[in-house]
C-alpha cells in the first residue's frame, strides 16, 4: 500500500504539471493570478490561443518544425541504416578504423559544437537556410551504432542466398535486409523524430536573425515574455504554446511507446 | 561427403569476387554518413581548437581575424577580471549542479525502477510511462511550464504554504542567495569571517562557499524531473538481468526485502548504476537550453554555466574565441568522465 501511494504521488508530480498547463492556457490573466492551482478554468477564455495561433508565428514555426523534422528523419533513417549496415555485414579495408571513429564522435557533447557549427555553416554560406537546419542533423553516431548492432545480430543466410542469386550489394540490401531490421527502422525513426523536433541550439545558432525560418522549440522561447521580472509574463500563452509543441510527440509516444523504451535500452548499452 | 571439398573451392572464389564488390560497396555506404559526420562534428572540433587561439568576432570573415596565442585561455584561468570571475562563477554553479542533479536523478530513478518492477504490481505500464513522459518533452516547453510553477503565486509557493507553517512567497527564478548562505545566516553567521573574504580566480572563498542559488535550485529540480525516467528505464533494463533464483534463494534463506535489496540486487546493479552516474556527470555540464529560458544566467549570475557562457560570449558578445576556449575547457571536463565510464565498462565485461 505504501508502496501504491508512493508510485501515485510520484505519477502525480510528474503528470500534474502537463494537466495544469494546459488548463492554464484556458484561464484569463486575472484568473491565473488568482487561481494558480486548479486543474479547470473557471470560465474558459480562449485570448491565449487567439494570440498564439492567429497573432503570431505559430502556424509558419510549426511548418518550419515539421519540415526540418520529416526531411532530416528520413534522411538519419536512411543514411544511419545504410552506415550501420557496411560496418556490420560489408567486408572492406578500413570498416575498424570507421567503426572505432563513429564510436568516438558519439562521446563529443553537442555545447562543444556550438561555435565551430556555426563557423562551418558561416563559411558554407548555409546560415539562416532550411539546409543549415537540416544538414547537420541528417546523420548521427548513436543511430549508425544502433544500426550496427542490430544487423550484426541478424541471421545472414538470405542475404546470402539474394547475393548468389545475383542481387546486387544494394539491391539485397534494401530488398532483403531492410524489411528485416523494421523494429529497428521505426525505433530510429522514433528517436529521430523526437530529437529533432525538439532540437534547440542549432536553430538557435544557425536561424536567429530570420524569423522566417525559426523552429517552434526557439519560437516559442520568444513567446509570452513581455519585459522583466515574473510578474508581466503571459502565463496562458506560454502554457498554449507550451502544450501544442508537446503534443506531437506525445502522440507519437503515446502510440509507439515500447519502441522509445528500447531505444534507452539501447543507447544504454553503448559504452 | 564426397560432395564436400567441392564446396569451399566454389565458395572461396565466390567470395574473392564479392569482396572485390564489397570493399568498394561498403565504402560507398559509409561516405554519405562519413561526409556528414565529418563536416559536422569532427571538422568543427578541429576548428574550433584553432579559433580558441584566435581573436574572432564570428562577425568578419574567420580570414580576418588576429592570432591571439594563449590570450583566450590565459583570461579564463590567470588574467584577473570580469572574464575570469564570470568563467569562476559559472564553474561554481555548475558544480553545484552536479553535486545535486546527480544523486537526486540516480536515487529517484532506483527507487521508482525497484518499485516499479515488483511482482504483482497493476498498472506497471502507465507509471512507467508517467515517469517517462517529460523526458521525450520539448525543453524550452518545459522550462517555460516550470516558470509558471515557480513563478511567485504558484504552483510551489502554494504547495509549501500549505504544508509548511506561515506563507511562502518565495520568488524563486529572482532569489539570488545561496542555500549554504541561507544555513548559515539562519544560525546567525551572516557575513563572512576574515579568511573568507580572500579570492580565488576573482570570486571570495566565501562566494565559492555559497552552495547553489534559489534560483539555481529550481533548475536543477526541473532537470530532475525530466531525466529521471529515462534513468529509470535504464534501472529497469538492468533489474530484468537479476536471475529471479538468486532473489528467490536468498528469500529462501530469510533475508529480509531490505537484505536482499542490499547485499542481492544492488552488488548486481552496478554496472546500470556505474553507468547511470556517468551519464549523469556527462549530461549535467551541458546544461544549457533551461537556462536559456528561464533564467538567461541571472539573478547575481547565480544560473550561469559554462555552456551558457559559451552562447553568450560567442554570441552576444562577439568573442568566438573566448567562446571555443570555454567551450574546449568544457569538453576536457566531459571527456574524462567519458574516458573514465568506457574504461571501467570495459573492465565490467
Amino acid at each position: 500500500m505504501i508502496r501504491r501511494a508512493l508510485l501515485t504521488l510520484f505519477a502525480v508530480i510528474f503528470i500534474y504539471p502537463f494537466v495544469l498547463s494546459l488548463a492554464t492556457s484556458f484561464k484569463s490573466r486575472p484568473e491565473v493570478a488568482a487561481h494558480p492551482v486548479t486543474p479547470w478554468p473557471a470560465s474558459p477564455d480562449l485570448r491565449a490561443w487567439t494570440d498564439v495561433l492567429v497573432h503570431s508565428d505559430f502556424p509558419l514555426w510549426t511548418f518550419n518544425s515539421l519540415l526540418v523534422t520529416v526531411v532530416a528523419t528520413l534522411l538519419r533513417v536512411f543514411l544511419d541504416s545504410l552506415a550501420g549496415y557496411a560496418l556490420a555485414r560489408l567486408e572492406w579495408r578500413g570498416r575498424g578504423i570507421v567503426f572505432a571513429g563513429v564510436v568516438a564522435v558519439l562521446a563529443v557533447p553537442p555545447i562543444v559544437l556550438t561555435v565551430p557549427r556555426f563557423l562551418v555553416l558561416k563559411e558554407l554560406t548555409l546560415l539562416n537556410s532550411y539546409t543549415g537546419l537540416i544538414l547537420p542533423l541528417a546523420v548521427d553516431a548513436m543511430g549508425i551504432f544502433l544500426m550496427r548492432q542490430f544487423f550484426v545480430e541478424l541471421p545472414r543466410e538470405l542475404e546470402e542466398a539474394a547475393r548468389i542469386d545475383g542481387a546486387s550489394i544494394f539491391g539485397a540490401y534494401w530488398h532483403i535486409v531492410l524489411p528485416l531490421a523494421r523494429p529497428a527502422l521505426l525505433t530510429l525513426t522514433i528517436l529521430s523524430f523526437q530529437g529533432v523536433w525538439n532540437e534547440f541550439l542549432l536553430p538557435l545558432i544557425v536561424v536567429r536573425a530570420s524569423p522566417s525560418l525559426w523552429t517552434l522549440p526557439f519560437g516559442l522561447s520568444t513567446l509570452g515574455r513581455g519585459g522583466a521580472g515574473g510578474q508581466s509574463f503571459d502565463y496562458p500563452v506560454m502554457m498554449a504554446g507550451s502544450i501544442l509543441t508537446i503534443v506531437p510527440v506525445a502522440v507519437v509516444f503515446i502510440v509507439f511507446q515500447r519502441f522509445f523504451v528500447r531505444g534507452v535500452a539501447a543507447s544504454g548499452v553503448k559504452g | 561427403m564426397s560432395v564436400e571439398p567441392a564446396a569451399p573451392v566454389a565458395r572461396e572464389r565466390g567470395r574473392g569476387g564479392l569482396r572485390g564488390r564489397q570493399g568498394l560497396a561498403g565504402w560507398l555506404f559509409v561516405s554519405p554518413a562519413l561526409l556528414l559526420l565529418g563536416v559536422f562534428m569532427v571538422a568543427p572540433i578541429l576548428l574550433a581548437l584553432w579559433v580558441s587561439f584566435r581573436d574572432w568576432s564570428g562577425l568578419a570573415p574567420l580570414s580576418a581575424s588576429a592570432p591571439a596565442g594563449t590570450d583566450n585561455y590565459q583570461d579564463l584561468l590567470t588574467h584577473t577580471g570580469v572574464v575570469r570571475g564570470d568563467f569562476a562563477k559559472s564553474l561554481r554553479n555548475n558544480v553545484y549542479y552536479v553535486l545535486g542533479v546527480v544523486p537526486a536523478q540516480t536515487l529517484l530513478a532506483l527507487v521508482l525502477a525497484v518499485i516499479v518492477n515488483a511482482k504483482l504490481l497493476k498498472g506497471r505500464t502507465f507509471f512507467r510511462a508517467a515517469f517517462y513522459f517529460p523526458s521525450v518533452t520539448s525543453s524550452i516547453a518545459v522550462a517555460f511550464i516550470f516558470v509558471f510553477l515557480f513563478s511567485p503565486n504558484g504552483v510551489v509557493n502554494t504547495v509549501l504554504s500549505a504544508l509548511l507553517p506561515g506563507k511562502i512567497g518565495l520568488v524563486w527564478l529572482d532569489d539570488s542567495d545561496g542555500l549554504i548562505h541561507l544555513l548559515l545566516r539562519a544560525v546567525g553567521v551572516g557575513s563572512p569571517p576574515g579568511p573568507l573574504r580572500h579570492e580565488f580566480l576573482d570570486l571570495s572563498w566565501w562566494d565559492w562557499l555559497s552552495g547553489p542559488s534559489v534560483a539555481l535550485s529550481s533548475i536543477m529540480i526541473l532537470a530532475t524531473w525530466t531525466t529521471t525516467g529515462t534513468f529509470m528505464l535504464m534501472f529497469l533494463a538492468g533489474l530484468q538481468n537479476v536471475p529471479v533464483e538468486v532473489e528467490e534463494a536468498a528469500e529462501v534463506d530469510g533475508a529480509s526485502r531490505f537484505q536482499l535489496f542490499w547485499r542481492v540486487t544492488l552488488p548486481m546493479l552496478k554496472p546500470t548504476l556505474f553507468l547511470v552516474v556517468t551519464l549523469g556527470l556527462i549530461g549535467t555540464w551541458q546544461v544549457f537550453d533551461q537556462v536559456y529560458a528561464m533564467t538567461s544566467g541571472g539573478p547575481q549570475k547565480t544560473t550561469l554555466t559554462p555552456a551558457y557562457l559559451v552562447y553568450r560570449e560567442g554570441f552576444q558578445n562577439s568573442a568566438m574565441g573566448r567562446a571555443a576556449a570555454i567551450a574546449f575547457i568544457v569538453f576536457v571536463i566531459i571527456l574524462v568522465f567519458t574516458g573514465l565510464q568506457r574504461l571501467v565498462l570495459r573492465r565490467e565485461r
